[in-house]
This record gives structure tokens, sequence and C-alpha cells, in this order.
């Protein structure tokens, strides 16, 4: 699923809302959440993940292809770490889905 | 670096500010894209937000791991997990450049 299929099936669901708005909806949601990292601060959500920010020291790297050696300064990452609800969901084709909208 | 958590209610905010619906609706669409997403994870599906990342699937095979504080092997079974990609665009936002396309 890309974006716009996200985008498409929200509208669907919410047929009082132009496609336009549910756009603006995602990404909106999307911004927040790279925005709150670059901050350096944490994303949490219950239920599905959390987002956080890793610094990464510099190194000494190699051109794969030429076998030179490169700098590569310090830096930092995005890093996701599954929740515990979804780690259970995605392992849950025998047993029962548990409950995961903890709110409606 | 570490400052404060972001929540939902953080995300329904900006929804709210942004688009002009109410805060009850607000916070219910953010939830609807949350769940339609896991939903299409659940299902073994890729989503990929372009500009922000994706979110793969993966299968892992069954692997002897080990209590690390017995050391007793104990057979780790065979699981799903999910994992981020960020997005060239993401990765560069973060490290205060601009980075164009996906």
């Amino acid at each position: 699923m890309i974006k716009s299929e996200l985008v498409a099936r929200i509208a669907e669901r919410n047929p009082h809302l132009y496609q336009r708005d549910v756009e603006n909806i995602v990404n909106a949601i999307l911004d927040t959440i790279a925005d709150a990292l670059t901050r350096g601060d944490r994303v949490e959500l219950r239920g599905f993940g959390a987002f956080s920010v890793k610094s990464r020291d510099a190194r000494t790297g190699r051109n794969p292809r030429t076998g030179e050696t490169v700098e590569v300064g310090e830096k930092a990452v995005p890093v996701f770490k599954t929740g515990k609800e979804m780690r259970a969901r995605l392992n849950a084709e025998k047993a029962p889905a548990p409950p995961v909208r903890a709110r409606a | 670096m570490a400052g404060r958590t972001v929540t939902r209610a953080d995300l329904s905010e900006a929804v709210y500010q942004r688009v002009g619906l109410s805060r009850t609706e607000s916070s219910a669409l953010v939830e609807a894209v949350l769940t339609e997403i896991c939903d299409c994870l659940v299902r073994g599906e890729t989503v990929k937000l372009s500009s922000f990342g994706s979110f793969v699937v993966r299968d892992k095979g069954e692997r002897v791991g080990r209590n690390p504080k017995t050391g007793v092997e104990v057979p780790i079974e065979p699981r799903r997990v999910m994992v981020f990609k960020p997005s060239n665009v993401l990765k560069g936002r973060i490290n205060g450049e601009t980075v164009q396309g996906d």
C-alpha cells in the first residue's frame, strides 16, 4: 500500500471528507512525526510502535566499488521499535487477534 | 538531545490545527490512519509512505538463542517481524539537509 492508496481507503470510509482533506490529515501526521524526530524527540504510538533517533559516530568507510576509504561523518538515524500489540498481531494467525484498538 | 515524547494527542492536535476538523474527529482520523497501516501490515503487505519511509514485514526463520543470564540454549520460533526503512528524505531532514525526491 502506498500513501495515495492509504488516503483513498480512508476517504472511502469517510464520505463527508474530501480526498484532499484526508491527504492533509495523513501529511499532518507524518510531518508531525518527522518534525519530532528532527528535534530529537521520541514518538510513541501505543499499539503500533515508537520512533526515536539514535546518533551514529563518525567512521572510516569504504567505497565498495572502488575500495577507496572515505570518511563518514557523525549522523543521526531514525529507528523504529515495533510495539508489543503490533508484534503479537503479526504473529497471531492461529491465536485469536488480541484487542488492538484500545481507544475508539 | 532526548526531549519530550510525542503521542497520539500531539498528532490529533496537528490534524486539528491543519485540517480544521473538530478535535474529536481529528483524533478519530489519526486512529483510522494508524489502524489502516496496522491492518495492512498484519496482512503481510508493505506500506510505503513517500518521503517518510516504508514498513516491511519480514519472516524470520527458527534459530537457536541463548538465555544471556544462564547460558541455556532456547529455540527461537519462526516469527514475523516488521521493520521500518526510513526514506532518504527523512534521514536527510533529521540531519538538517534538504533532500529531493524519495
